[in-house]
């Protein structure tokens, strides 16, 4: 083994330099020659039939090329199942196409496709579309459908269960000598990537190249030749940088497909681009719910029993909710659960992941409970916490992986001061303003994808190295750390490694969702690196002119670019001197991995413990997060830098949750309220407080080669419960909704 | 959607001569080239930069003027390109992500952002950056609140804001410091 040298240094991002300069291209900078410009335009009913179409005056309008409809555009060739996209198969967002015939379905649903050579003309044009509705009553919100609600067999794309249980839940109850009773109810979220959906699409003969803004170049390929008939050979897609996704991206949505159809009517590349309006009602949202919790607890604070049931409003094709009942049936050991999803049809598309997808909301509503617990017991938060502890998944049994969350609770309230919090509400000023400090537990579980992971790496005779894999950048840091495990496996410096991502002609890599890319793409890239690194190797053993000639491979080591003895480094050579010599412009190797068999026997979550002080305005109802604090787990870090990154990022979102981020639906029109950010807030540079992230490195030899276990969305999990609880702690005040605004403190 | 805004077929008062609404000839001057094209009065300074000169470095996150993905300077002055009309910046000098550095040489803003991490996706990257060189020699940067508040106009979804503020705070610093060089 090569000692790490790379692995785990806070490198600047390699890719830095093009995100500074402009010089970082995302799929809506992409601009073939000849390119026209596609508009989609959204239904304007919630419900019904289209009963005509008028496109007298847009069709006359300048530059026109076309205007596509249920009436004239080619019908879908197949409808894919919704298959989450780390399995690696097609993975449309919803099972549904537009353009398939007169019926809407939800408001915003795609009705007219307008292609014109620029994009101000195709705009104008689709203003000019004239569309007929016969409007049916439509069912757009929890209350409208309450009465209608149905448990699921299985949500998620039939990945979860609808029920799950373990023991006697009545039982667990009746033995408790506490209880909390409480329902938590949520707004539902939209992701906002800053960068809209986009794709370019290009047509060479039968070839297609897409240049698409998403998770997955695979999942667009298999999706978009599934829906128009194509073999994926003849699909190739690429993406590079992705502005964001944060889940909107992760599935594949109508549009990739829509502007391939666009770009073969009219015999030229398109570009279509959402528009801001269009990211609320194009690319699944995080949906509105409802969970109700009921707890019991013996007087020590240990959990007896849990219930947790959740209701959601979800499409009309597809029965998708996020699983917010996993991680919170996970963390705790209660002998006795019972967890419930139950769903109403409703005039929306299919909710779809976003980030923390279902643990974010979930433990929101555990984790609230839990200080409520904690409160009426006069138990501190983290004691209660550590009471409860468990060293395996409650579900399964089998221990855990790796865990290191006793050290986050540890060290994070060590960060934090929390020492300094006198439990009493209303206890904590400064002035006139109430302060208060909140904690909740942090999980995520690690997932594994479904189908081999591959890279290939490749040696140039220069002593040059770049390793390849289908992933794109969306800002997780790929490419960076990526470059730092290869040189780690091949013993070159970092400046030395390249990594290329981003394109299906490369090996193929599932989409990067569920905190799995840091995993399973190093997983793959370690492979191939450590594979390259082994031929090399057997190759100078087996040259009668190297000085490593029939030594042992196991006594060999690299590093700085050279082969040597590891306890005699002087006898070996370079790379470059066994590649000249042999007359090899280069060495390749590819690798690939799948999860280990023996990963079925652990329960694999990456644990942390959030803090946040908040200061109340009791007279304003204005809460304000001063500063927030992380200890998260993740297993082994590949690069402090871009993990705290990664993690900030996720705790602030914690924060818009908790405080800022809302859409309802106007029930008489069952359109979103919000379709901006100048109405959906999202945090901005003055609602983000200083965060203070510890990271704790714990050694697993489960989860894959590297013991990587994610960080791009533990660092949600929980952070909205800290800031209510810290909000009650100041308050007095049990808020059991999301966000938590004025009207709720006044 | 709604129509893009026709200009007023209205006697105006002012000097300049009525042109569109067909294709016109426009000229701009960005990063201290200039570039004349043809487009409709209408087309905005963001979509005459990305789809006429490729100069794809300002970003379109909203169209609406509510993100700040696009911001550039107009004869130094940030402004959101989303909302401005390329003809309305003829005769002024326009600034873009691109025309920061000098060759090679990044600004040192766009250094303190690699080093500081101020960003992860990139996409409002540039906006973020020609917001805060603004901020800087504007004055804006006394404390932490007062960056926070005058780079609010830029939304930045993976939410690097401490890393905003703490690569401003830096090239600031480095400037009261004669120890080190100009920014």
């Amino acid at each position: 083994m090569t000692t790490a040298l790379a692995i785990g240094q806070p490198t600047d991002r390699v890719d830095g330099r093009h995100k500074v300069t402009g010089g970082a291209h995302y799929s809506g900078d992409m601009l073939p020659g000849t390119t026209a410009y596609a508009v989609l335009v959204g239904a304007r009913a919630a419900s019904g039939r289209i009963t005509g179409i008028d496109t007298t005056e847009a069709l006359q309008a300048d530059g026109v090329l076309a205007i596509l409809t249920h009436e004239n555009l080619p019908k879908a060739a197949a409808q894919p199942p919704l298959i989450p996209s780390l399995a690696g198969m097609p993975a449309p967002g919803q099972t549904f196409f537009p353009f398939q015939d007169d019926v809407v379905h939800y408001a915003g649903q795609p009705v007219a496709l307008v292609v014109a050579d620029t994009l101000e003309r195709a705009q104008h044009a689709g203003a000019l579309l004239r569309i007929a509705y016969a409007e049916t009553p439509s069912v757009t919100t929890l209350d409208q459908a309450r009465e209608e609600a149905y448990e699921p067999e299985a949500i998620f794309g039939g990945f979860v269960p609808g029920r799950n249980t373990r023991g006697d839940i009545e039982a667990g109850l009746a033995r408790a000598d506490v209880r909390i009773d409480a329902t938590y109810t949520f707004a539902a979220n939209h992701h906002n990537p800053i960068e809209p959906s986009a794709t370019t699409a290009a047509w060479d003969g039968d070839q297609l190249t897409l240049y698409d803004a998403t998770q997955g170049v695979a999942a667009t390929q298999l999706t978009v030749a599934a829906l128009l008939g194509l073999t994926p050979s003849k699909v190739h897609v690429i993406s590079h940088y992705v502005g964001g996704s944060f889940g909107c991206k992760a599935m594949i949505w109508a549009h990739p497909a829509l502007a391939a159809l666009a770009a073969r009517h009219v015999q030229r590349p398109v570009k279509l681009a959402l528009t801001r309006e269009q990211m609320f009602t194009s690319v699944g949202h995080r949906e509105e719910q409802e969970q109700r919790i009921t707890l019991g607890a013996d007087k020590d604070g240990r959990l007896t029993a849990l219930r947790h049931h959740k209701l959601s409003p979800t499409s009309p094709f597809d029965d998708w909710a996020e699983p917010s009942l996993g991680v919170a049936s996970q963390i705790y050991a209660c002998p006795h659960y019972e967890g419930v999803y139950r769903l109403v049809r409703a005039n929306t598309m299919t909710p779809t992941f976003m980030r923390a997808p279902g643990e974010a909301s979930g433990m929101y509503a555990l984790e609230t409970a839990m200080d409520d617990l904690a409160h009426q017991l006069g138990i501190d938060p983290i004691d209660l916490r550590l009471r409860n502890y468990t060293d395996m998944d409650p579900n399964t049994g089998n221990p855990w992986s790796s865990t290191g969350l006793k050290e986050c609770y540890r060290r994070g309230a060590e960060r934090f001061g929390w020492h300094r919090r006198n439990p009493e509400p209303r206890s904590h000023r400064d002035g006139r303003r109430l302060l208060g400090y909140g904690m909740a537990t942090a999980g995520y579980p690690v997932y594994g994808p479904n189908n081999p992971q591959r890279a290939r790496a490749r040696l140039y005779a220069d002593g040059t190295a770049v390793v390849q894999a289908a992933t794109p950048d969306f800002g997780t840091g790929v490419a960076t750390v990526m470059t730092q495990v290869t040189a780690d496996a091949l013993g070159l410096p970092l400046d030395r490694c390249r990594f290329e991502g981003g394109d299906t002609t490369l090996p193929t890599i599932a989409a990067a969702v569920g905190s799995s890319g840091a995993g399973m793409i190093s997983a793959a890239v370690h492979t191939a690196a450590t594979n390259l690194r082994n031929q090399l190797v057997a190759q100078a053993i087996g040259d009668a002119q190297s000085p490593l000639h029939g030594a042992d491979p196991a006594t060999v080591t690299v590093r700085d670019g050279r082969m040597m003895l590891r306890d005699a480094p002087e006898t070996g050579e370079g790379y470059a001197e066994l590649l000249h010599r042999n007359v090899l412009p280069d060495v390749e190797a590819t690798g690939a991995w799948s999860p280990s068999p023996e990963s079925a026997h652990y329960g694999m979550m990456t644990f942390g413990a959030q803090f946040a002080e908040v200061a109340v305005d009791p007279d304003l109802g204005l809460a304000r997060v001063r500063r927030m604090v992380g200890a998260f787990a993740p297993g082994r870090v590949l690069n402090a830098k871009t993990a705290r990154s990664q993690l900030m990022g996720g705790m602030l979102w914690g924060l818009g949750q908790a405080l800022l981020e809302a859409n309802a639906m106007d029930p008489h029109r069952g359109r979103w309220v919000a379709s901006s950010l100048g109405e959906y807030l999202v945090p901005v540079n003055a609602d983000a407080p200083e965060v203070d992230i510890e990271l704790i490195e714990v050694a697993d030899k489960v989860v894959n080669p590297l013991g990587v276990k994610g960080v791009g969305e533990v660092g949600q999990v929980g952070a909205a419960a800290a800031i209510a609880n810290a909000i009650h702690h100041a308050t007095g005040r049990r808020i059991r909704k999301l966000p938590i605004t004025i009207e709720d403190l006044l | 959607m709604s129509a893009p805004h026709v200009p007023s077929r209205a006697p105006a008062a002012a000097v300049l001569p009525e042109r569109g609404p067909e294709p016109v000839k426009i000229t701009l001057s960005v990063n201290g080239d200039e570039h004349t094209f043809d487009a409709e009065p209408r087309v905005s300074l963001l979509d005459a930069l990305r789809e006429r000169l490729s100069m794809t470095g300002a970003k379109k996150g909203c169209d609406q003027g509510t993100c700040g993905a696009c911001t550039v300077w107009v004869d130094g002055r940030r402004v959101l390109a989303c909302l401005t009309l390329a003809i309305a910046c003829e005769g002024h000098e326009v600034t873009t992500i691109e025309g920061l550095a000098q060759g090679d040489e990044l600004h040192a803003v766009q250094s303190a952002f690699i080093e500081q991490d101020a960003f992860q996706c990139g996409y409002c990257t540039p906006g973020q950056i020609m917001s805060a060189v603004a901020l800087l020699k504007e004055g804006h940067d006394g404390d932490d609140a007062e960056i926070a508040e005058w780079m609010s106009g830029n939304i930045c979804r993976c939410a690097a804001y401490p890393h905003i503020r703490a690569a401003i705070r830096t090239v600031r610093d480095r400037s009261r410091d004669p120890s080190h060089g100009q920014t």
